[in-house]
């Protein structure tokens, strides 16, 4: 009696939690009802892990002595996993977002793992169907968490080039065959019943260290400026690898939870690849930016350099400016500076405008981010698919930060390596001012043509500083006005 | 009466096809304003597998079962918090121009000026 309430809690509590879940994220798809959204996914979560205690009622005989030490465990690792992500997830600086994601992320492709080795080394994972779905949530959801390990490394500037050799793709491909094989020589001998060449516990020890080590491999050579593209499949990876090991729990919540994360991970992978005009396969499988064309397309005019009191004047007297932040923005921590500057623009009577690229940031989404931090309302904030014809009827456009996502290059220059890539139309605009550290290249490595052009100044010098100088400038005019 | 699940052949690929499904759709409507938040916001919801975690760890019978249920449920726990907290913290940083703007208005254009 006690067993079948304690599945019908579970189950109809599980069934309330997968409804919060798509719920919630569904109202994530405005910044009115986010907030919400993430709420009531946060209640679902909730009463999910606190009815999941409920399955002491039916623990397996063999697991009847440790109960209270098995219950003891785990709370202590909720309290302990969950305190101190909590505690880091509230500290950490917005800036350092993508590799917290990524680090989250990899420890949940680190969980499905476990419950798979779980199973396994339990022998509970009976029949071909079962061994197989969970062999491959645990190949999926080690690749996650060692290489979302990696990409935390990369983005936190840890592990600072991307690691390269010769033959690498091939022995990649290699590894993951070896691994693959071990699976399949694990479901034969269990399967067959046949002695194996290693004990059982050899066999998934090996099996996790390669599919560990693939994930490490596979991560290695991606360049930095890649990876949000990563983090977003390894999110997606771990839905999927969530999804499988939930199959093997028959939970259908994990499925679900898992399988939504799954396909919507995918989808944002798509759309990030679009956004830099790439191949998924094209960034995981070749190494962007190893052969960088040396001969550069002729480069008409001059670098123009200006100070920053004369371009903020100009952009005191104009009608409309469109702002253009990069990386480079948020890397001098200017975005408070900048939203300053734009509000005494605003308060003489400037349309203002903040122009964001789909891959400005190190993830989808980071600068409309940072910028909402320094205050920015975000209707302010525009997509590069909403403002691009904008530009032609703007007087000022303010790069800064910048380089690729404004670089001509993208739309005439074919041997350009980033011919193709959708580009902010900057260089439209009647004056462009180009706010930037000196005259180095972007990620791409190539000479950004817009910064020669006719109807460009360049403003060197460190974001926060020019932006200071601009404050000084325009508020200089007003105090003289008045 | 029985309540035990049992989600085996087409029934598993259903229930997948179809939360994959719904995966796509709700999150195609998410405008790019918002790709960071619900990039760690779909990260949060992944972290349910703490829940199976949970399940390994409470039916484990040895020394090494629970040491690798109690890892399941540490990182897990890790996912669900840690993406909860970056969430929250991003999401309240979003405001509109004007605290007056009507609830439930979707990315409200900013007003002309003449």
């Amino acid at each position: 009696m006690i067993i079948q309430l304690t599945h019908l809690v579970i189950g109809a509590v599980d069934l309330v939690a997968a409804f919060l879940f798509m719920f919630g994220l569904k109202r994530m798809s405005s910044p009115v009802t986010a907030p919400s959204g993430i709420f009531v996914a946060g209640i679902g979560m909730l009463v999910a892990v606190l009815a999941s205690f409920l399955y002491a009622f039916d623990v397996s005989a063999d697991a009847k002595p440790f109960l209270w030490i098995n219950i003891g465990l785990g709370a202590a690792a909720l309290l302990a996993g969950g305190g101190l992500a909590w505690l880091s997830g509230k500290k950490v600086a917005m800036t350092a977002m993508p590799q917290m994601v990524a680090l989250y992320n990899g420890m949940g492709g680190g969980a499905a793992g476990a419950i798979a080795a779980v199973e396994l080394f339990g022998g509970k994972a009976q029949g071909p169907t079962q061994l197989v779905v969970t062999l491959l949530g645990a190949l999926i959801g080690s690749i996650s968490l060692s290489g979302s390990l990696i990409a935390w490394a990369k983005l936190d500037e840890i592990l600072n080039k991307p690691m390269r050799f010769w033959g690498q793709q091939a022995f990649n491909t290699l590894a993951l065959l070896i691994t693959i094989a071990v699976g399949g020589y694990i479901v034969f001998i269990i399967q067959s019943g046949s002695p194996p060449l290693l004990t059982m516990p050899q066999l998934i020890m090996l099996f996790f260290a390669c599919a560990l080590a693939y994930g490490i491999l596979m991560t290695l050579p991606i360049g930095g400026a890649d990876m949000p593209v990563v983090i977003s499949i390894y999110n997606a990876a771990t839905g999927l690898a969530v999804g499988l090991e939930g199959f093997v729990l028959q939970n259908p919540a994990l499925m679900i939870a898992g399988m939504v994360v799954g396909a919507a991970g995918l989808l944002l992978t798509l759309l990030m690849a679009r956004a830099m005009n790439r191949s998924v396969s094209n960034i995981l499988f070749t190494n962007f930016g190893t052969v960088v064309e040396e001969k550069q397309g002729d480069i008409k005019g001059e670098l123009k350099p200006t100070e920053a009191a004369d371009a903020a004047i100009a952009m005191r007297y104009a009608s409309s400016v469109i702002v253009v932040p990069g990386y480079g923005l948020a890397a001098a921590q200017a975005q408070q500076k900048l939203y300053e500057f734009v509000k005494l623009l605003q308060s003489s009577g400037v349309s203002v405008k903040f122009a964001i690229h789909p891959v400005a940031g190190r993830m989808p989404g980071q600068m409309d981010v940072l910028l909402a931090e320094a205050g920015v309302p975000y209707d302010l904030i525009f997509q590069l698919d909403d403002i691009n014809d904008e530009f032609k009827t703007t007087d000022v456009s303010l790069v800064i930060g910048a380089n690729d996502v404004v670089n001509p290059a993208a739309r005439t220059e074919k041997t350009s390596p980033i011919y193709g890539m959708p580009i902010l139309n900057a260089d439209q605009s009647k004056q462009v001012y180009v706010i930037k550290r000196g005259q180095g290249k972007g990620y791409a490595g190539i000479m950004n043509q817009l910064f020669f052009s006719p109807n460009c100044n360049m403003v060197y010098g460190d974001a926060a500083a020019v932006l200071g100088k601009m404050i000084e400038a325009v508020r200089g005019l007003s105090s003289k006005a008045a | 009466m029985n309540f035990t699940i049992d989600l085996t052949g087409f029934v598993a690929v259903y229930i997948f096809m179809l939360a994959a499904f719904a995966g796509w759709v709700i999150i195609g409507r998410v405008p790019a304003i918002l790709h960071t938040p619900l990039m760690s916001g779909s990260n949060f919801v992944h972290g349910i597998v703490v829940v199976g975690g949970l399940f390994a760890l409470l039916n484990a019978s040895t020394v090494t079962l629970q040491a690798i249920g109690f890892c399941a449920v540490l990182l897990g726990a890790g996912n669900v918090a840690g993406g909860y907290a970056v969430t929250v913290r991003m999401l309240a940083m979003f405001k509109p121009s004007s605290h007056e703007a009507a609830p439930g208005a979707v990315l409200p254009l900013p007003a002309k000026k003449s």
